[in-house]
């Protein structure tokens, strides 16, 4: 649902009818992922039906700690983002790349010939969707496509949700990602209860949405309820406390590369990489080769990585960046800053996942802020980006 | 082309002070265990076979770690008749649970414990296998993992870099899907700090990871000891004994455990 949108074709749909909207997927051939959940968190799992949405959970959500409650309340979609994000399924965390063997004075090599999996994604939020935009922008818009994610990406389908339940974590007002969807969706549901009865509000945002909803037969939504949902929304953005300056924070940060606000994360950080595998747009990898015994058969996998580990930037002689705060500012000048020279966008989208998951609670927001009100240091050509203290 | 190595080379198994847990996991490759024979000679391996063939041996399993006098010479000998040295397990490569002497007066306990003390040769510390001779590459844990030593085992017959990631447990954990049991369940957990390797077997129960890999590359230990106790209710006696298990003389986690004694 977006607040200025109020022309727009949408549809009722009430929660009795969300598992036939959700079996129409199925029956397409898709696989239904949806935040279910799973080692006390809601992670994004695989679904036979809308039975298995859970209700009434909320999650309460800060630097360093996830909880969940179990509330009364019907409500599916309740909460913000939880610890997976869509890139385990569209860049998997460890990939079969290809395989070769030995024949009579040759090597032949082969790809993995399965077919792509056909994801339905149910329940990402609108900062999800632009994590995707953000990969695609990464794998697919480049001199080398990955063949991979273009197969997983061209064959999922995107039930998108509106964020009417924000955590403290989140920023995607100022990462202009949030909480309203705007585009990367084939279907939009917005929650809602209104005397305890529970209803979505369903807007399409492709041709192959707009036919699955066709399907359900659903009646327009009446214009009450529109203006309900939009002030929530509007409510929504209200409640986001932490801010970002999107278009400052890139130049700012380049002047700061000598901060001494740096010195500090030193101390703090564990260079435990969490933040980067919890982060939905991180995609460092690396390859393992592996061989059979023999010697006959050799395969190559791609598996994910993190810039935190101080192997990651291992060259002959040692690692280019030795320091965890020179690690901590690599990774955060690569989000906020060089992302943009490198892909024309921010790498970051304001979910908040690198901030609640950091298991010693370190606030990206806060951190960003804090060396970017620093007073500039005295030398700041002394040092360049990409070069460890 | 045909593909065969040129001879098949010799594998030896040796064992330290240690509760031969480690050696075991080669043994308990029971559905590669065969293969494995094929294209190595099992040559001195007393858990499997009386059978020994003299060496020098191409690949040296060294379990256990250094506590008797008599040990820190053997471990010379082992070491000049073998190609490549690959310590293996908690004990070999850290101390073991053993080390937990290192803190104590072993004297003490000898006096105490045994009815003829002066039988009783023993060194002051428990040490990793590292500390005395040139170790060609580690295999951490208690026990070490099986897929770990194939590995290492499968790297070695080709001649490849072994496939043994320095990534720490979170990256493991992060990898197999796991929620995070510190940030969602206020659990304590090292696995910021440790070698992964495990496949993040314990947090994948939820439980904390306790550190049994050992420290993983450059861990900043302090700042991990300090959400513990202020934020996850560890006192200072327990920091103590958290960084005191199996990996006790491991520099970073003896330093770290010092760090908090009263």
């Amino acid at each position: 649902m977006r607040p200025d949108q109020q022309g727009e074709a949408i549809f009722l749909l009430p929660d009795e009818k969300l598992a036939e909207l959700l079996s129409a997927i199925k029956e397409r051939g898709y696989q239904l992922i949806a935040p279910i959940l799973r080692d006390a968190a809601l992670c994004f799992s695989e679904i036979d039906g809308a039975s298995e949405l859970p209700q009434g959970l909320r999650d309460a959500q800060s630097p360093g700690s996830y909880r969940i409650k179990q509330t009364a309340s019907p409500e599916r979609f309740a909460h913000a983002s939880g610890p997976t994000s869509l890139k385990r399924f569209l860049y998997p965390p460890r990939l079969k790349l290809w395989q070769t063997q030995r024949k009579a004075n040759a090597m032949v090599f082969e790809e993995p010939a399965d077919p792509p999996p056909r994801y339905a994604f149910i329940g990402p939020r609108p900062c999800d969707l632009q994590a995707v935009a953000i990969q695609d922008r990464v794998f697919l818009r480049s001199a080398h496509p990955d063949n991979d994610y273009r197969r997983r990406r061209e064959n999922a389908l995107f039930v998108a949700v509106n964020c009417l339940h924000p955590s403290e974590s989140c920023f995607c007002s100022s990462m202009n990602s949030g909480p309203s969807a705007k585009s990367g969706f084939d279907i939009l549901l917005t929650e809602q209860i209104e005397s305890e009865e529970l209803y979505y509000l369903v807007q399409t945002g492709t041709d192959e949405g707009l036919e699955i909803l066709n399907t359900l037969k659903l009646k327009p939504a009446a214009d009450s309820k529109k203006r309900k949902a939009a002030t929530e929304l509007k409510q929504a953005t209200k409640k986001i406390e932490r801010k970002l300056d999107p278009t400052g924070i890139g130049p700012a940060l380049k002047e700061r590369l000598d901060s001494p606000a740096w010195d500090e994360l030193e101390n703090r950080c564990l260079a435990c990489g969490n933040c980067t595998l919890a982060c939905p747009t991180c995609f460092c990898s690396t390859v393992e080769d592996h061989t059979d015994l023999a010697g006959e058969i050799a395969t190559r996998d791609r598996v994910w990585d993190s810039c935190f580990q101080q192997s990651f930037s291992y060259v002959a002689g040692g690692p280019v960046r030795s320091t965890i705060k020179g690690r901590y500012r690599q990774w955060l000048t690569h989000k906020l800053s060089s992302w943009s020279d490198q892909f024309g966008t921010l790498g970051c989208v304001g979910c908040g996942r690198c901030i609640t998951w950091c298991p010693v609670g370190i606030d990206l927001v806060a951190e960003a802020n804090a060396i970017c009100t620093e007073r500039q240091s005295q030398n700041p050509t002394k040092t360049t980006i990409g070069v460890s203290p | 082309m045909p593909f065969a190595r040129p001879t098949k080379p010799k594998l030896a198994v040796w064992k330290f002070a240690s509760c031969d847990g480690c050696q075991l996991s080669l043994l308990d490759c029971e559905d590669e265990l065969l293969a494995v024979c094929e294209h190595i000679t099992i040559a001195n391996f007393p858990e499997a076979s009386r059978a020994r063939v003299d060496g020098p041996y191409d690949l040296s399993l060294v379990e256990g770690s250094i506590t008797t006098p008599h040990d820190a010479e053997r471990i010379h000998r082992i070491r000049r008749a073998s190609k490549y040295l690959v310590s293996i397990g908690a004990c070999a490569t850290g101390g073991g649970i053993q080390a937990l002497r290192n803190f104590q007066d072993v004297q003490e306990f000898v006096s105490v414990v045994y009815a003829r003390p002066e039988y009783i040769q023993t060194l002051a510390k428990s040490t990793p296998i590292a500390d005395h001779v040139y170790v060609d590459f580690e295999l951490r844990g208690c026990p070490i993992s099986k897929p770990q030593l194939l590995e290492l085992v499968n790297s070695f017959l080709n001649k490849r870099p072994p496939n043994l990631p320095n990534r720490n447990v979170c990256a493991e954990c992060k990898l197999r899907g796991n929620t995070c049991v510190m940030v969602a369940e206020g659990k304590p957990c090292l696995g910021p700090v440790t070698q992964g390797g495990c496949d993040a077997i314990c947090p994948s129960f939820r439980r904390g990871c306790y550190g049994c890999f050992g420290p993983g590359e450059a861990p900043n230990i302090a700042a991990l000891s300090a959400r513990m106790s202020e934020h996850l209710g560890v006192d200072t006696s327990d920091l103590v004994r958290v960084y005191r298990t199996y990996n006790s003389a491991a520099d970073p986690f003896r330093k770290e455990s010092e760090r908090h004694e009263s």
